[in-house]
């Protein structure tokens, strides 16, 4: 083969893997990026099977536990939404404090939490969470963290 | 006393390294000059360490007229973690990035070897700016001088999670390899000013870069490590933006490690070796942006003023306005190519630059992606793992599948035919793996692939190793004695990304897990083990109270114990999770304590995980890391020599 087209070859090669991976991008910008909600968001942004993340403050002595299951109700000062996590709550999980769920929800059911998120430590609240606050009238700290 | 020498010390060096950039750079060139560049690097390097010392001197004495003592220690921390707290906390740790800078610009300056001066003297001038700019922002920004007065009898402590022996090196394991992408950057800036880069350049290129690698390496592994055992939740990457962060400039130091090589041996590549430093460098202090600005949230970004992301930010235009201008002013009087075939090792060495720079962009992309929705008002968005799994991981499985034919192949032009007819073992090992893999995972075929890719990497850096061996002289022991130390080392990093990918498509795709309420004497069958929790009872450490569950683990007649806490740590008034692990060869059962089940009632909520062969991912790292240091032993080895 001359060299120039073994060239050609891995000029076009090298276009074939940059064309994939561009598509591999746009897709999966398209399709697994999770959005993240208020509470009182939730009834209009949700649709059935796909993943979104809800941030509020957990209700005071909303948390129930049967066996492993937990559930808790998360307000972001204007709606009440249930919450149903089954498996370990993080370290850092308390009532009245800021939590992230993320998972999935339908009308007429509770939130169906595969992962909770809570504060890593004392000095942080997730940033999703105070915005929720913010706008629902609810947040009472200084700075934002 | 102590703190004032310190915070003078510091004031000092910058002075010195502004001096030292403007000998380098803007002053004529004469033997005086480099003299007193040198002095001046070597005198810089040394304040900042005094002034580093100064600041673990304030921890140890838990001196709380100090702001970031008090606001990061407390006089009941261990010793060890007292000395961590120093770069446990932001400001402390751009200390240590300017301590590092302030060394690694000494040691360029000291150990010249046979690289041209002209080209030597810009490189040092610059590493001294990098200093300078950090030493700026630390002094300007983010003091970690600044005295509290009156000072508080007590500190609020290092946050728990913390105090661990991993975590406590991994940040200066970090920096050196952040930092240590700046001194190839000042080396290709050099290049560029003087319009040219020999083979000399490049030598002296690549010892700084394998280092930088094999520090990113080790750091990355370690916070991997440390979020494995201490989080509690089961996983080892989590495509955080913190940990891409770090991710980004690590693949750029893998494709500048490589191409590197092609610059030395072939003279070619000169111009995009050059451009992989100034992008990986810039990459670098994206991560310290990214990390330290506050715009994203994490247990990392501890900076919240605003100021500082805004200077960050400041410092990476100025890097990548002076890299890239010169670059688009200079590259063209550095080409120098020489031509090669579509099979040859400088092929392969493209392909493994093209991959990894894709793969760069991509994990860029998904990283920045939600900021920019963000700030386009687009709400708030989260990208995660599973957009990270279905670009990255394709992209590095096709990378893999072509890289044991790198080392087979000669330069300019390889033997194909040849190079796959040694390989045919390795390829028939990865055959057996996928058709195993699928059976036995009833036809499951993402990961199956991955496996397979990943033995296939393995067999192929053993094959690699064998031929070469093959190659020598003499009886077997001998032949094995003067195996090049070269070899030993590319096999050891190839044959660690191989089994890495083991590591880490084992455990992505066949873990399992589940939560169990149990009262004590109570078991659970979970992935192949009896697991029965004996006791739960509360225990007291140094620092902290804990409630612990005994558990006993059958497992085909075997018996063992192992057990898990939770611990209440009294100056972060919240608990953290100390995780029971059990390891075998075939993967981990990984046990984590939570909370009662109901109130009043004795049963506990245990949450099993079964991790399999997830410790390949650390032997991975560990042999990847290996294999950098062996290379950067044989680089300083020959550069010794006459």
């Amino acid at each position: 083969m001359r060299r120039r087209d073994q060239r050609l070859i891995m000029i076009a090669i090298a276009a074939a893997v940059l064309v994939a991976a561009i598509t591999l991008t746009l897709v999966g910008l398209r399709s697994s990026v999770v959005y993240f909600v208020k509470p009182s968001e939730l009834a209009e942004k949700a649709q059935p099977g796909r993943r979104i993340r809800l941030g509020g403050l957990v209700v005071e002595g909303t948390l129930r536990r049967t066996g492993t299951v937990a559930q808790f109700s998360v307000t972001d000062g204007a709606t009440i939404v249930e919450v149903r996590y089954d498996g370990l709550l993080p370290d850092l999980f308390r009532e009245g404090q800021g939590v992230v769920a993320e998972g999935s929800w339908a009308p007429g059911e509770a939130f169906a939490a595969e992962r909770v998120l809570a504060k890593h430590d004392e000095n942080y609240m997730p940033r999703e969470v105070t915005e929720a606050l913010k706008q629902g009238g609810e947040w009472r700290g200084g700075r934002p963290p | 006393m102590i703190t004032e020498i310190g915070a003078f010390a510091a004031a000092l060096a910058l002075a010195l390294s502004v001096l030292q950039g403007a000998l380098g750079i803007a002053l004529p060139r004469s033997d005086a000059n480099s003299a007193a560049m040198r002095v001046a690097a070597l005198a810089g390097a040394m304040l900042v360490a005094i002034a580093f010392a100064a600041l673990v001197v304030a921890f140890v004495r838990s001196d709380f007229s100090l702001a970031v003592v008090v606001g990061h220690s407390h006089t009941d921390k261990p010793l060890m973690y007292k000395i961590a707290g120093a770069w446990g906390n932001h400001e402390g740790s751009m200390l240590l990035w300017c301590l590092v800078s302030a060394v690694f610009a000494a040691a360029l300056a000291w150990r010249r070897g046979a690289q041209d001066e002209g080209l030597w003297r810009r490189a040092v001038g610059v590493q001294g700016l990098v200093t300078a700019g950090a030493l700026i922002y630390t002094l300007f920004l983010s003091n970690p001088f600044a005295r509290l007065d009156p000072a508080p009898m007590q500190g609020s402590g290092l946050n728990p999670l913390l105090q661990d022996p991993a975590l406590a090196a991994h940040p200066p394991m970090l920096y050196l390899g952040y930092v240590g992408l700046s001194v190839p950057f000042s080396l290709a800036l050099a290049a560029l000013i003087e319009g040219r880069a020999d083979q000399n350049w490049a030598k002296a290129l690549r010892p700084w870069t394998l280092a930088a690698w094999t520090c990113l390496t080790l750091g990355i592994g370690l916070g991997s490590y440390w979020a494995y055992y201490e989080l509690g939740w089961g996983g080892w990457w989590f495509w955080d933006p913190v940990e891409n962060a770090s991710f980004m400039p690590w693949l750029a130091a893998c494709a500048l490690v490589h191409s590197a090589i092609v610059t030395e041996r072939r003279g070619s590549f000169a111009g995009w070796t050059i451009l992989l430093a100034i992008i990986g460098f810039g990459l670098a202090l994206l991560g310290t942006f990214l990390v330290r600005s506050g715009v994203l949230t994490s247990v990392h970004a501890f900076a919240v003023d605003p100021r500082r992301g805004i200077a960050v930010l400041v410092l990476l235009a100025l890097a990548l306005g002076a890299g890239f201008g010169l670059y688009g002013w200079r590259a063209r009087t550095l080409g120098r190519a020489s031509g090669f075939a579509a099979v040859s090792r400088e092929s392969m060495l493209l392909w493994n630059n093209y991959g990894l720079a894709v793969a760069a962009g991509i994990v860029l992309i998904g990283t920045l992606y939600p900021m920019l929705v963000e700030a386009f008002g687009g709400g708030l968005i989260s990208v995660g793992p599973p957009f990270f799994n279905a670009t990255v991981a394709p992209l590095l499985a096709a990378l893999f599948l072509v890289l044991p034919f790198g080392p087979m192949l000669t330069w300019r032009v390889g033997d194909l035919a040849a190079a796959a007819r040694a390989l045919w073992p390795a390829l028939a090992a990865a055959v057996v793996t996928l058709t195993a893999t699928l059976i036995a995972s009833h036809g499951r075929a993402a990961p199956a692939l991955g496996l397979a890719i990943g033995v296939w990497l393995v067999a192929g850096g053993l094959v690699y190793l064998r031929v070469r061996l093959r190659r020598g002289e003499g009886g077997p022991l001998r032949k094995l004695a003067l195996l090049p130390l070269a070899v030993w080392s590319m096999s050891a990093a190839h044959i660690g990304a191989g089994v890495l990918t083991i590591g880490a498509v084992g455990e992505t795709g066949f873990r399992s897990e589940r939560a169990a309420a149990l009262t004590p004497g109570e078991s659970i069958d979970f992935a192949g083990r009896r697991v029965t929790l004996l006791d739960i009872g509360a225990v007291e450490g140094p620092n902290y109270s804990a409630t612990r569950a005994d558990f006993r683990v059958e497992r085909g007649g075997e018996i063992r114990t192992v057990s898990a806490e939770r611990r209440f740590y009294p100056t972060a008034a919240a608990p953290t999770t100390e995780v029971g692990i059990l390891s075998d060869l075939d993967g981990d059962l990984y046990l984590a304590l939570g909370e009662p089940a109901e109130r009043g009632s004795a049963a506990w909520i245990v949450r099993l995980y079964y991790n399999p062969l997830v410790q390949f991912i650390f032997y991975g790292v560990l042999l990847m890391a290996l294999g950098g240091a062996l290379s950067l032993t044989a680089l300083l080895r020959r550069r010794s020599e006459p």
